[in-house]
Formats: C-alpha cells, structure tokens, sequence
C-alpha cells in the first residue's frame, strides 16, 4: 500500500480493534467473575429466568426505567442509541462482500438514522449544559464524550452530503485490513477525521463509562431472578461462613 | 438544633426543576460510635494511622466480592434520570444529595485509585484522592441516604444507591469513623437480643401487660407467649412493637389473629428483634450474626413456621437473604441449611410476613371481620421502602402491594390511594430508613418527608383521610416524630394489624 498515513491508519484500527475487544472482555470477565452474595433484585422483579430475559430486553431496546424518569431524556437517549444502532449496521457494508441482503434494504434507514443520532446526542447535550442539576453532576469527560459522539456523527454525514468520499476505496481499505491484504485508505482530510475518532471511541470504551453498554447485562438489581425463598443463594466467599453443624 | 428544625413548605408544582442549595446540609452529620461501640463489632475504635490503606483496601475487597459495586461503578453515565427522584434532595435541595452525585462521592475514590483514566487524568474524568476532607463528606452524605432504592427504580443500569452507600459505611466502620446510632444498636442487639436492649424478664412482664390489656379490652384470653416449646409458630418482629406507639397496636393484631385462628404461637427472648441493622451497615458478618439469632430460636424451640411482623428492612433481609445467611426458606442442599429445612413446615412459605398469613385465613374466610369498626377511619396507605422494591409476598410481583391493600380492604370501609408515582415502587421514604431514625439528623428527617407530606395532604384535605397506615417500624417512629412539623397529628399513622385489630371479632362465631 506504501503511503505512511495508510500505513498509520492500518495500525491504529488493528490496535483499536484489539483494545476494544481485548478490553470489553477483559472487563466483561471481572464482572462475570465477582460474584453477587445477595439477593437484590429491584422488585417488583420476574420470578422465572424467562422473566428476567424479558425484564433486560425491554431495558436494553426501550430504555424501561429511563422511560419511567423522565420523557425528555429517554426520547433524546432513544433516539441517539437507535441511531446509532442503524448507522452501525449500515456501516457493515464496508466489512461485507458481498453485501448482506438485510443491509442492503438496510441503506436508506440507515442515512435518516444519522440524522437522528446527531439529534438525541444534540439533545443530550443541551441538557447537560441547561439543566442545572445535570450539569451539576457533568465531568469534563461527559462532555467530551458528547463532543466525540457528535463529531463522528457530524463527519459521517458530511461525507455523504457534503464532500463525498471515496467510498469504495475505504471499503477496499477495510475489506484489506480483514483479510491481511493491506490496500490504500483513499486521502481525504474529512475521512481521517471521521475514522481518527472512531479509533479513539474503540479505544476508549474498555476504560469509560461506555462500559454501560457490557454493565446493564450484569446489574444485579436487573438480572436477578426473585426468588431467594425458594433457592438457596449463597456466594462461593459467604459459603465458607455458614457455622458448622 | 431542635429549635431550628422546620418543615420545608409544599411544593405548588412538584413537577418542576428545583433550584440547587450546594453545601445546605454539609454540616449535618450524625454522631460517631465512640471506640467501646466500634470494638464490639470488630472496627477499629476510632480513625487512626492507616485509616487510609485500610479504607482503601477495603474498598478493592468490596469491588472483589460484590459484583453490584463493580458493575454500578463503572456503568454510571451521569445521565441524572435519579438525580430529581430522592426524598432528601427534594427536602433539603442539596445537589450532593441527588443520587448520582451521592454514589460520585465514592466513584471519585474508584476511579483514582482503581481505573487508568483516573490514575493518568483525574480532573478529566472526576477522580479525587480520598483525603480527610473526602472523607468527612462521605461520613455527612452517605449517613443522609435511606438506602430507600428509589433511585435504582429509575436508572436505565438499575444502579442502587444503597449499594453504594452500605459499601461506603462498611468502608467508613473499618477506617475507625462509625455511626453511634447504628452501630450501639448492633451491640445491643449481640448483648441483649434486641434493638431497645429489653432484657428478657422486662418482655415478660410486658407480654402479661398486653394480655391483661387485651382481656379488658375483648374478654378473651388472647395470649402473647414467650419461649413456648412446640409453638407451630415463631413470631419475630420488631422490638418497638413490644411498647413503643402505635406499634403495640398491631402487636396486638398479629395476637388476635392467632388466637381467632388458633395457631400455637411464640415470641422468642433470644431472638426478640426482627430488625437487623447489619443491613444499614453494609457488614455481610454482622448482617449473618445477627440473623443467626433467630435460626438459633428456631432450633431451639423447635417450631414449624417462622413469621415475620411489620417491620420493612427486616422483610427484606428476612424474605432476601435469611436463607443465604441461615437456611430460613427452602430449596438448601447443604447440611446447614436441611438441618433447618427438615424441621420447618414445607407446605408454608418461609419465612412468611404477618401479612400474607393474615390475608391466607381472610381468604380462607377464618376471621370474623367487622369493616364498620373502621368507620372513623378514611385510610391511605404508605407503601414501606424496602417492602416495596426489595422482597414480595405472596406468589406473584407485586403481591407486596396487593396484599397489605386487600387486608386494609378487608377490615376497614374507607379507603383512599395517594397519587400515583408516589405509591408501590415508586413509594418515598418516610425520611428516617436505612439507620437515620436518631434525634441529630432530625432537620434531615423532617425535610425528606416533604414528598410524602405533600401525597398524604392531598388526599387528606380531598378525601379527609385521617389515617395512614404503613408496616414498618420505622416509618411508624419516623411519622409519629415527624407529622406534627407539616401541621399533622402524630396519630395519624398506624399498622395495617391496628387496623386488624380493631375489627376483628374474637369468641365463638356468630
């Protein structure tokens, strides 16, 4: 491929690649590992496991108990994560040759769902700078992970209204980073902006608070089975603490 | 400080955004276990050298052992769906007690000392040192959370404060800096065997009190028995209900209920609290020893049944974990908890609260029920934090809902429900849960009734209820202190058994 910044490029998505998945597991195993001594299952709570499954599904695609909060932000987070989802899956047409029927029918949803993942994250924004108690609790970060969030946004969208770029070349670029057949990543200022911070999220999400993405899965308050007077729940630690008889 | 307590005025509109008090309540702060206290439990006496490796040792102990700390350390993305939810951020403004910001307290810590962002960059991503100071506002806001899981209802991760701040105060008690209250009441409970420290000939002599009472009052021999070898049943309530008012009255309640259903019964002297403020203190060993006891009373005397009274905290430890920590419940497969299991009756739920039984024999129609006795009565009912999201009766979600309300319905003619998002899981604290019930932190507890100040008064000035009746021995104590500030008589809260009690027809049946 010769060029440097292609060559850059190659090497940042292989490390970005391996620290996200590398990482994410990593910390997905501590959590798999620490074990949950009590019975705290938020109540009312599902009696049966096929409960729970149904309890964490409605949490993870609608957003239940944020639902509960407060319609604003639910509608703002809504919208971004669903965004974000469909961009997602559009995005697979770069990683995929041919390209899946489901994505293909998927394209134009897709284009609209940009828009709306810039809306939510603009939303979630305003509030963290008008609403004084959020922007109370707002680090730095918090910020910053917006302003993140909306540049990817800002930049793949502007790459397909805006200055087009060379996407069949990115996609050569991509496909030859799968198959370790290393082609050259087309120049394009606005595309180096774009895939630069999409590194950086990968990067990133092991060691930020986008571990709530693995955490909701773990959170005992949602994932427990109520059911301690029928089960016995002990912790491998507590085990050893029962008295002797 | 008495003289200073006020009641925050009502809301007009308690949909709007508050505005921010930063520091309102930094100073309050309840007192501190003095060393005598703290070494009956094992903690260090008071914050010597080292306070600082032994806090932060623990802390990476906790983060080992409890996957809910881990997980709702990490998973936060301060998106402040809780941060308008808690009672004592609506009562006193204070922006450090809005949840999130009271769990940041401890994340700060985490992240310093246990992430890499926090290590390399710690104004980025909010981490701080856990100094002195960190720690005096640790000490102020974690003893100003009920651990009430209201929050939890609403986070998108189910992030549970409690969690958080039990962890806290398990960190704070081995540091050396404990809470007086909390903490000389675990010691009570180890020496004497309940929360009030009444020894066991003083529940004798007031047991026969009631009983003569009770005679006075029906005609019958209603008995209150003690250490009765062979009872089907061991009652364990809270020790308030031996004296305290109204508790007594529902005490009373859970005995006519006995005797109209002709259940063998027994209070145990050993085992005479059904409280456990391990709980609140976030000690898995103190929360095991002190449900130990009532294992221990349940061997000794040999009973069928284990039933627990009206008290919300002891329901959840009793309904959640008695079977983790001492094989009351079933399902056991280790000789600890069959040896257990064997004696007790599987055909009944155990443990089993006052409620469900009571509701059982309504069902079965076992109870002679006279609703117009009631009739002074138009009734709401406060649903108790830690029934409400932290254990069930009966077989289906909600049933802790369900149930109490049906047993009211039952017995009392008037009753009226207090607006929604107020009531069942969306409950509010009664301002003194989670080891705050104590005479300093009183502007505390008068201000964090303020949301339900403001449901009772709508429903008492649109429908005169006149009483409010709740099953905890907390909430009892908390309202019966806090009433009068917002213009209420203290008489006003009571037991559902009270309730029982006053209608229920005893003697042969007509």
């Amino acid at each position: 491929m010769g060029a440097p910044m292609s060559i850059a490029f190659a090497l940042l998505f292989y490390a970005a690649f391996l620290v996200l998945v590398l990482g994410t597991g990593y910390r997905i195993a501590t959590y798999i590992r620490t074990p949950a001594p009590l019975k705290i299952p938020t109540t009312p709570a599902p009696t049966t496991r096929g409960g729970v499954a149904l309890r964490l599904g409605r949490e993870v695609l609608f957003f239940e108990s944020l639902f509960k909060a407060n319609l604003w932000l639910w509608a703002a987070g809504w919208l971004f994560h669903v965004g974000l989802a469909l961009v997602l899956l559009r995005h697979l047409r770069y990683f995929t040759e041919p390209v899946w029927g489901w994505v293909a029918w998927l394209q134009p949803f897709g284009v609209y769902a940009g828009f709306a993942m810039a809306a939510g994250l603009a939303g979630l924004w305003m509030r963290r700078i008008f609403v004084a108690r959020v922007r109370y609790i707002s680090t730095p970060s918090d910020h910053l992970m917006l302003v993140l969030l909306l540049a990817i946004a800002l930049t793949g969208l502007g790459m397909k209204y805006v200055a087009h770029t060379d996407i069949v070349g990115v996609k050569r670029f991509f496909l030859g980073l799968m198959y370790f057949d290393w082609q050259p990543l087309p120049a394009d200022p606005v595309l180096y902006a774009h895939l630069v911070l999409v590194a950086l999220l990968m990067l990133i999400f092991p060691i930020s608070k986008l571990l709530h993405a693995p955490g909701v899965f773990f959170s005992p308050s949602r994932n427990q089975v109520d059911d301690p007077r029928e089960h016995r729940h002990v912790a491998p630690w507590a085990a050893g603490l029962d008295p002797k008889v | 400080m008495a003289a200073e307590v006020k009641a925050p005025p009502l809301r007009a509109d308690p949909g709007a955004p508050q505005a921010l008090v930063p520091g309102a309540m930094a100073e309050l702060k309840p007192y501190v276990a003095n060393d005598k206290m703290q070494q009956a439990l094992g903690f260090p006496g008071e914050l010597t050298d080292g306070w600082h490796e032994r806090a932060i040792g623990r802390m990476g102990e906790l983060l080992d052992k409890y996957r809910s700390l881990k997980v709702y350390m990490d998973a936060c993305v301060h998106c402040g769906a809780c941060a308008d939810k808690c009672h004592y951020f609506i009562g006193t403004q204070d922006p450090l007690n809005m949840p999130v910001a009271r769990q940041d307290l401890m994340r700060s810590v985490y992240r310093r000392y246990f992430t890499l962002p926090g290590r390399l960059f710690p104004k980025l991503v909010g981490a701080r040192d856990l100094t002195k100071e960190v720690l005096d506002q640790w000490y102020s806001y974690y003893n100003q959370c009920s651990e009430c899981r209201r929050c939890s209802v609403f986070c998108p991760y189910g992030i549970d404060t409690a969690e958080v701040t039990m962890a806290a105060k398990e960190i704070m008690d081995v540091a050396g800096l404990g809470q007086k209250y909390t903490n000389e009441i675990l010691g009570k409970v180890h020496r004497i065997g309940n929360n009030l420290g009444l020894p066991g000939p003083a529940l004798a002599d007031t047991l026969e009190g009631l009983e003569e009472d009770v005679k006075e009052e029906t005609g019958q021999d209603v008995r209150f028995p003690l250490d009765e070898k062979g009872a089907e049943v061991l009652l364990v309530t809270p020790s308030a209900d031996f004296f305290a008012e109204p508790h007594v009255d529902s005490l009373i309640g859970y005995a006519k209920v006995f005797h109209a259903a002709g259940i063998r019964w027994t209070l145990s002297s050993h085992a005479s609290e059904a409280g456990n403020f391990g709980l609140f203190i976030g000690n898995y060993d103190q929360l095991q020893k002190v449900a130990l006891r009532i294992r221990e009373a349940a061997l000794d005397l040999g009973v069928k049944r284990i039933v627990v009274g009206e008290c919300g905290h002891a329901w959840r430890v009793a309904y959640s974990y008695w079977n983790t920590l001492t094989g009351i419940g079933a399902g056991g497969e280790d000789p600890f908890a069959r040896m257990l299991q064997q004696q007790l009756d599987s055909r009944y739920r155990q443990p089993t609260h006052i409620c469900e039984l009571t509701w059982d024999l309504i069902e079965r129609g076992a109870l002679t029920l006279d609703k117009d006795a009631n009739d002074h009565r138009v009734v709401t009912f406060h649903d108790s934090c830690n029934v409400a999201r932290a254990s069930r009766m009966g077989d289906h979600p909600g049933g802790q809902f369900e149930i109490p309300r049906a047993i009211i319905r039952a017995v009392a003619n008037k009753y009226v429900e207090m607006p929604r998002g107020t009531t069942r899981e969306q409950t509010f604290c009664c301002g003194g849960g989670g080891g705050l019930l104590t005479d300093e932190l009183l502007d505390l507890r008068v201000k964090g009734a303020l949301p339900r100040m403001e449901a009772l008064s709508q429903v008492a000035s649109g429908h005169g209820v006149n009483f409010m009746a709740t099953i905890c021995a907390i909430c009892k104590a908390q309202f019966t202190k806090v009433l009068p500030y917002y213009g209420f008589k203290m008489g006003m809260v009571g037991g559902v058994h009270q309730l029982v009690s006053t209608a229920i027809r005893l003697g042969p049946k007509q």
